[in-house]
């Protein structure tokens, strides 16, 4: 069976003029950048290039290694106390701004997230170093609120005045002892983009802060959940559902997270990955170092979300537990399936574009699929080629200059706490059985044949997309947001959801639902007349 | 009199920060330059930062481009990739301007971008090319207002027309501080109603605040003409709004220095007294006296004030935001009756404790109370000097929500950023009507805060 989608304008057509519009040598190199999708007979999707440089001068919808590791990975947990060593901006345009929700369990268990630290570094300490300075802030910290932990998040000039985080943070334990502290050298220069930030991030909280508590929750059947960042509420939904279930969530990297969960997240049986990006490298870390298996995860769409909900279960191979699992999805279903059939004819064959994060252009595609969306374009902003053709070309993903200055950490099992939740023969056996291990297959395997897959989409690019193929909808960022809107297009922000949500899960999925039927058969954007609403629209087939 | 409690910050951090980085306010008052696209010479992320910033207080979109630091430019210096950007943005937006910014990053390599600029321009393959400028803007010095008159002042520099034989004419400069779109608007009706050329600089109020497009726009049309920002050397006089400001670099004493066009420098006109002042310094200017709509303006405020004093006097306020800001809507306060508790500012300047003194002169006389005044200040520092103060409400941006959500009592935003509400950016403060709307936005807060807590549920207050 293939899955086809025929655009009005050929994708080859759009990726050579868009390339012309740019120098030769740039042009060349966006080509290998914009695809169009072809899945062969066993699977394979054509290279893309990714993970690469973005050219100066053109306005990418990317950010920098500071956003990737202060913003994504470690913004959503409440009780680490977070410091910014650098000039005030970083921190400001950093202060809650993800709009990630934490939920302490009593009004008096800290939460540091409103609270936006920053050593504010000024002209002298530029040129006669900052470190006193750090050690200041640290110290007013420890007086403060005598946190549990502290992590400090180095700025653009940090290294380059030569401040080491580091030893200020080694010198601040000795001083504190009791308080863990750790520096995170994520000056936003390094890398190519966002994602050489969750690295550093992942390094750094597997090294310092995972398996420096041992605590068990209670429950047979326990799990870290990894990539999950609780964006408007998703993890709180996805924690209803998991308690329904049965199982026991350890810890969320790290929506909704605390400290301690984090640093027991090593006594749990099992990681399920969710945004594969920016969190790969943890889940890969702790199999290695304690033998915690993990497997992909897709809680964005409902039936996506009962999926891997009767994986989890499948994992734990509890009777009990996957028929508790069946009925919850089957009550949760009655409603979302009501939603879906009374919305679905309204929205039935309209197109979407999406282009954002490392997963979650993959992961809305399903939702939006549910109500009958077809998704003509999609494409990451700081992704790796194995989050667009799968985790098989790993080996073949050649490493630059960029990425080989990201720590790579050597991993061994740990002497005393390696216990391999299953045996190799036994995940040998469960995978023979189609069950996958440490697994991703990547976006494009899940698109039509035809529809156009683009890395580092830009803003230029993404105005000819406009010009070329009038989608229905476009889901981006808040970059994004408004240049689409002007142009009678409604948008969707996948970073924030426009400050609504929660779209995971079944109650997530249903709200979704809604929010699009809302764009796409509203009133008021029928007030603007789409440029091209004069000439007849070229029609699209999309055949099964 | 004492007013000595100007406090002076007590922990070495910044804690939830009243201020924001000097390429913010550069690029902003960059988008206000017609066909003007802004470029930060330093990492993306400073870029797609102060973008999403932005945008979540404009609605708008901002396009800001970057050259791009990888960590080999960060050792090896930018000048490749800032040439390469200059090359790009030209060949995708065909700019008529490109402003450039710097960043801690590149300042802190010590990268030259004026010699840059030189070299580039210098060039003949780049013979056809938008204007090029560049304002130094390091975020370690300096807050966002800094990086916006420094951006004016380069633009200046860079745009305005050196002839010797410029003929003066009775042009008008007029240099906007870091207001609303609305009061841009504003500013152009009085300015139109003298029925004098003038230059008002900069000019986002279309930019910022543009209607739907019927075609794609690859810069929002709006913006200071350049020909306008080269006329300014020929006005008979510039005025700026706003004094926290370097004196001898700044658009207004650079021109008076070079051309001789007498500088006036004028806090910004909200309440009735700075309005008049700044009138009185237009009328000077164009020898005109002040056009019949404006006395009407001006007599409505003032009936307004009748009616709605009782409303808020001996009210107590919490202020804070950028100096200017906090110094004119002191002196407001202080007109009708409401006490500034705190005056805070995130920046650290030497003229704020003085200024804000100066401008209260009813309330010292007649209610003998005391303003905090607290300069180079963050949010967690106002929260703990306000937990005392039995402030009624406080006045400023969104950032102060946690503030009065602790302290219970209202927040009228004004000023920047408001990311908390739909048309922030559309908010009036200049002028006798943009006094006016900030005066019914006070007392209604305080009358809604009244009503609610009233058991009776009059609608008669």
């Amino acid at each position: 069976m293939t899955n086809k989608y025929e655009l009005p304008i050929a994708g080859e057509q759009f990726r050579d003029e868009v390339a012309d519009a740019y120098s030769p040598k740039l042009g060349k190199k966006r080509k290998r950048q914009i695809l169009v999708n072809q899945i062969g007979g066993d699977g394979t999707v054509p290279e893309i290039l990714a993970n690469t440089r973005t050219a100066p001068g053109i306005l990418t919808m990317r950010g920098c290694a500071y956003a990737g590791c202060k913003g994504v990975v470690l913004g959503p947990t409440r009780d680490i106390l977070q410091i910014v060593h650098g000039p005030i901006g970083c921190c400001f345009y950093a202060w809650l701004t993800r709009r990630n929700k934490t939920r302490p369990k009593t009004p008096d268990d800290p939460n540091y997230m409103p609270y936006a630290l920053s050593t504010d570094l000024q002209e002298d300490e530029v040129v006669f170093g900052g470190e006193k300075k750090l050690m200041a802030a640290i110290d007013e910290a420890v007086a403060l609120f005598h946190p549990k932990a502290i992590g400090i998040f180095s700025t653009c000039p940090v290294g380059l005045i030569g401040d080491d985080v580091h030893a200020v943070a080694r010198a601040a334990e000795e001083k504190y002892p009791g308080i863990n502290i750790f520096g995170f050298s994520c000056e936003g220069y390094k890398g190519v983009s966002q994602s050489a930030g969750h690295h550093i991030a992942n390094n750094k909280v597997f090294t310092d802060v995972v398996g420096q508590l041992e605590m068990k929750k209670e429950g047979k059947f326990r799990l870290n959940m990894l990539g999950e960042y609780n964006i408007g509420g998703d993890a709180f939904e996805l924690e209803r559902i998991a308690e329904a279930c049965g199982l026991t969530l350890h810890s969320t990297f790290s929506g909704n997270s605390v400290y301690d969960e984090f640093a027991s997240a090593h006594t749990a049986d099992l990681n399920v990955v969710m945004c594969h990006r920016s969190i790969n490298y943890l889940a890969e870390m702790m199999e290695t170092k304690y033998g915690i298996p993990w497997f992909k995860v897709n809680l964005v769409g409902a039936d996506a979300t009962a999926k891997s909900f009767r994986k989890m279960a499948k994992f734990f191979g509890d009777d009990e537990l996957m028929k508790r699992t069946e009925a919850v999805i089957e009550a949760e279903m009655v409603e979302v399936e009501k939603v879906r059939n009374e919305i679905r004819p309204r929205c039935e064959g309209k197109t979407a574009m999406i282009f954002v994060g490392g997963s979650r252009a993959h992961h809305y595609q399903d939702l939006l699929r549910e109500i009958g969306v077809v998704t003509i374009s999609a494409g990451y902003e700081f992704a790796h080629r194995d989050d667009y053709e799968g985790r098989k070309v790993l080996p073949t993903i050649t490493v630059d200059a960029d990425s080989r200055n990201i720590e790579e950490l050597t991993v061994t099992p740990d002497a005393e706490r390696y216990n391999p939740r299953i045996s190799e023969a036994e995940k040998a056996k469960r995978e023979a059985e189609g069950f996958a291990f440490n697994d991703y297959s990547g976006m494009m395997p899940d698109m039509p044949d035809g529809t156009l897959v683009i890395d580092d989409c830009n803003h230029f690019e993404l105005e000819k997309l406009i010009e070329y193929y009038h989608p229905d909808l476009i889901c981006a960022g808040i970059k994004e947001k408004y240049v689409v809107q002007k142009q009678g297009i409604p948008m969707k922000q996948l970073h924030s959801y426009d400050y609504m949500g929660p779209f995971a899960g079944f109650k997530g999925a249903i709200n979704f639902y809604r929010e699009i039927d809302r764009l796409l058969n509203c009133n008021v954007f029928k007030f603007t007349k789409a440029p091209w609403d004069d000439s007849p629209e070229l029609s699209a087939t999309y055949n099964n | 009199m004492n007013n000595e409690h100007f406090s002076e910050p007590a922990f070495v951090s910044a804690r939830n920060a009243c201020k924001l980085c000097s390429p913010l306010g550069a690029c902003f008052a960059m988008h206000g330059i017609e066909g003007c696209i802004s470029l930060i010479h330093g990492s993306q992320g400073c870029a797609t930062y102060i973008r999403r910033y932005g945008i979540s207080h404009f609605r708008e979109p901002i396009d800001i481009a970057s050259s791009n630091f990888v960590e080999a430019t960060a050792i090896f210096g930018g000048r490749n990739n800032l040439f390469r950007a200059l090359d790009n943005v030209t060949q995708q937006y065909q700019p008529q301007v490109i402003g450039i910014a710097s960043t801690c990053l590149s300042e802190t390599i010590g990268d030259d971008v004026s010699m840059y600029l030189r070299e580039y321009l210098s060039d003949a393959k780049n013979g056809c090319r938008p204007i090029i400028f560049y304002a130094s803007t390091p975020s370690y010095r300096g807050t966002h207002i800094d990086g916006f008159h420094e951006a004016i002042y380069a633009a200046v520099c860079c745009m305005v027309q050196k002839n010797n034989n410029v003929t003066k004419t009775n042009r008008i400069n007029l240099i906007s501080n870091f207001v609303s779109v609305e009061d841009i608007r504003a500013l152009h009706s009085i300015l139109q109603s003298y029925q004098v050329p003038y230059t008002l600089l900069p000019d986002y109020s279309e930019t910022f605040d543009g209607g739907t497009w019927e075609e794609y726009q690859k810069i929002p049309e709006g913006g200071t003409p350049v020909s306008g920002i080269a006329a300014m050397s020929e006005a008979a006089g510039t005025l700026y709004l706003g004094k926290a400001l370097n004196p001898e670099r700044n658009a207004a004493y650079y021109m008076s220095e070079h051309f001789h066009i007498p500088a006036e420098y004028v806090d910004l006109p909200i309440g009735i007294g700075n309005t008049d002042r700044f009138f009185d310094v237009l009328n000077g200017m164009t020898g005109s006296p002040m056009p019949d709509i404006w006395t009407k303006q001006r007599s409505r405020l003032i009936d307004a004030y009748f009616d709605g004093h009782k409303y808020c006097a001996g009210k107590r306020a919490i202020l804070y935001g950028d100096e200017d800001f906090v110094v004119a809507m002191a002196s407001f306060l202080d007109e009708i009756g409401v006490i500034p508790v705190i005056a805070a500012t995130g920046a650290a300047g030497e003229s704020f404790s003085r200024r804000i003194k100066e401008s209260q002169k009813n309330i010292q006389q007649h209610l003998h109370t005391e303003t905090k005044i607290m300069s180079d200040t963050d949010f967690a520092t106002i929260m703990e000097s306000a937990a005392e103060l039995e402030a009624d409400f406080a006045l400023g941006s969104s950032k102060g929500f946690y503030l009065t959500r602790q302290l219970g009592i209202p927040l009228v935003r004004c000023g920047f950023p408001i990311h908390d509400r739909i048309g922030g950016h559309r908010i009036l403060h200049l002028g006798y009507n943009g006094t006016l709307n900030l005066f019914e936005r006070i007392c209604n807060a305080l009358m809604e805060a009244k009503q609610n807590a009233a058991p009776s549920g009059w609608t008669y207050i």
